[in-house]
């Protein structure tokens, strides 16, 4: 699936401990515009559960979480609904 | 030939690696092989850490102000007072508020976070913050009238200066209603845009064990998105409606414009290679301090630290060698935990720190350092 989605915006948060990769997606999420498709780029792998949770609370649409084995980071997609 | 080094941005960072220079780079400035400029657009220094304690009147303005000329060796250093109003990678220049114009060779950006409330409808006129001297000083005075209600604390902006500063204002302003006897009137929320306390998972640990412990509230996933500074009510991302009588809402932060039209990183970081400083869209030019976008915290001894990195490499590069210091992400913040207790961590890109138990002695030796600061400020310590 993740081959299909083209992000509009590509966040590198690969490294990131703080203020950690979620922080770098909610500060961009909440300057884009509705429909705008996210990829989150991390090494932390507490991303997988931390990210998805947020996204449901706020409403916005996880689209696919892959994992990039060989170079050890994960990335996640996600679209900004109203 | 003269090797121009022009530094922009007079704060920590600006006058640690000035000092820095100086000290490495003394016999070839001494036989003008090296020119040294520091830019900023004041003629002083602001010690942001004060502001926290401003808050809660217990220090002045006055203690956090230092002139910049009595922090740098001014026979070394060319220091200027002006702004920068464009850059000029591909020419290697820059244009001064003044009209004049500024040629370098190799350019550090140490210009720090600008804050941008605006950015939050109703922020500006619903809140206050510590972020800026006038706006210390009106928290000062709002608290100094707050008798009973609810106080909300809002981390709204990410990233932001000084990542503990908020955790460290609930705790002290816990400590300092019950000592005025009016803490059973005052309610405390704080609330933070993530699933926890905090960004770092054990400091977040750390201060939600001590929130429960003083009945501090804690609201996480909460972005606000917008205050109602009428109905004292803040609207989030997450679709709820919170009341508050007085709220300190940690403002988002932006970069540097400049930094933006040169081309050298979005919002107005400047992208770097995280371990060299070195812009990654530009040659010859670094960035060090909040205006880095590097992986860790925007904070004094991160400024601190990349100074020493920033230094050594342009030193070797001047002496005809291979720059091989690089920044490791190395981080330490003081946190107080009350108005007479502290811990403090310390980490690196990747680390997670430990949080020592808070004591009276890391209180004073928070206190210490910033009385000590300034020896920071002048490549001491």
């Amino acid at each position: 699936m993740s081959e299909a989605i083209q992000p509009d915006v590509t966040i590198d948060s690969r490294g990131a401990t703080c203020p950690g990769p979620l922080m770098d997606l909610i500060g961009k999420v909440k300057k884009a515009d509705s429909g705008t498709v996210f990829e989150l780029q991390t090494t932390d792998s507490s991303s997988k559960n931390d990210v998805p949770e947020w996204v449901e609370k706020a409403g916005h649409e996880l689209l696919d979480s892959v994992e990039h084995e060989e170079e050890g980071y994960w990335s996640i997609y996600i679209e900004k609904t109203e | 030939m003269t090797e121009r080094i022009v530094i922009v941005g007079g704060g920590t960072g600006g006058t640690v690696l000035a000092n820095r220079l100086t000290d490495d780079l003394a016999p070839e400035i001494d036989a003008g092989d090296v020119q040294l400029t520091l830019l900023n657009d004041t003629p002083e220094q602001t010690y942001k850490p004060t502001f926290l304690y401003v808050a809660f009147g217990k220090k002045e303005l006055s203690e956090a102000r230092r002139p910049i000329t009595d922090l740098i060796d001014t026979d070394r250093v060319n220091f200027v007072v002006d702004r920068v109003t464009g850059l000029d990678t591909g020419e290697k220049r820059l244009s001064l508020e003044d009209g004049s114009g500024l040629a370098y060779d190799q350019l550090v950006l140490a210009t720090g976070a600008n804050l941008a409330p605006e950015e939050v409808p109703g922020l500006l006129e619903g809140g206050h913050h510590f972020y800026d001297p006038d706006g210390a000083e009106r928290l000062r005075d709002a608290l100094a009238d707050f008798e009973a209600g609810h106080l909300v604390l809002s981390v709204i902006g990410v990233p932001h200066m000084c990542p503990a500063a908020p955790v460290e204002f609930v705790l002290m302003a816990d400590a300092w209603f019950r000592e005025r006897g009016l803490r059973e009137d005052v309610e405390i929320t704080y609330t933070y845009p993530i699933q926890r306390a905090h960004g770092i998972q054990s400091v977040a640990d750390w201060a939600t064990d001590l929130f429960e412990a003083r009945d501090i509230n804690l609201e996480t996933f909460f972005n606000a998105e917008e205050v109602d500074p009428e109905e004292r009510v803040i609207h989030t991302l997450e679709g709820e409606a919170f009341d508050y009588d007085l709220l300190v809402g940690i403002p988002p932060h932006e970069g540097s414009d400049l930094v933006a039209e040169a081309g050298l990183g979005e919002e107005g970081w400047v992208s770097v290679d995280r371990h060299t400083l070195e812009a990654t869209e530009a040659e010859g030019v670094y960035a060090i301090g909040d205006v880095a976008d590097v992986p860790t915290s925007k904070a004094g001894s991160v400024a601190h630290y990349e100074a020493g990195t920033v230094a050594d490499r342009i030193a070797s590069r001047i002496r005809g060698q291979v720059p091989t210091s690089t920044f490791d992400g190395k981080t330490i913040c003081f946190i107080e935990s009350g108005m007479d207790e502290a811990t403090f961590v310390e980490f690196g890109y990747g680390d997670e720190p430990v949080v020592r138990e808070p004591s009276k002695l890391l209180h004073w030796g928070k206190l210490a350092y910033n009385e000590s600061y300034w020896l920071t400020a002048r490549g001491l310590i």
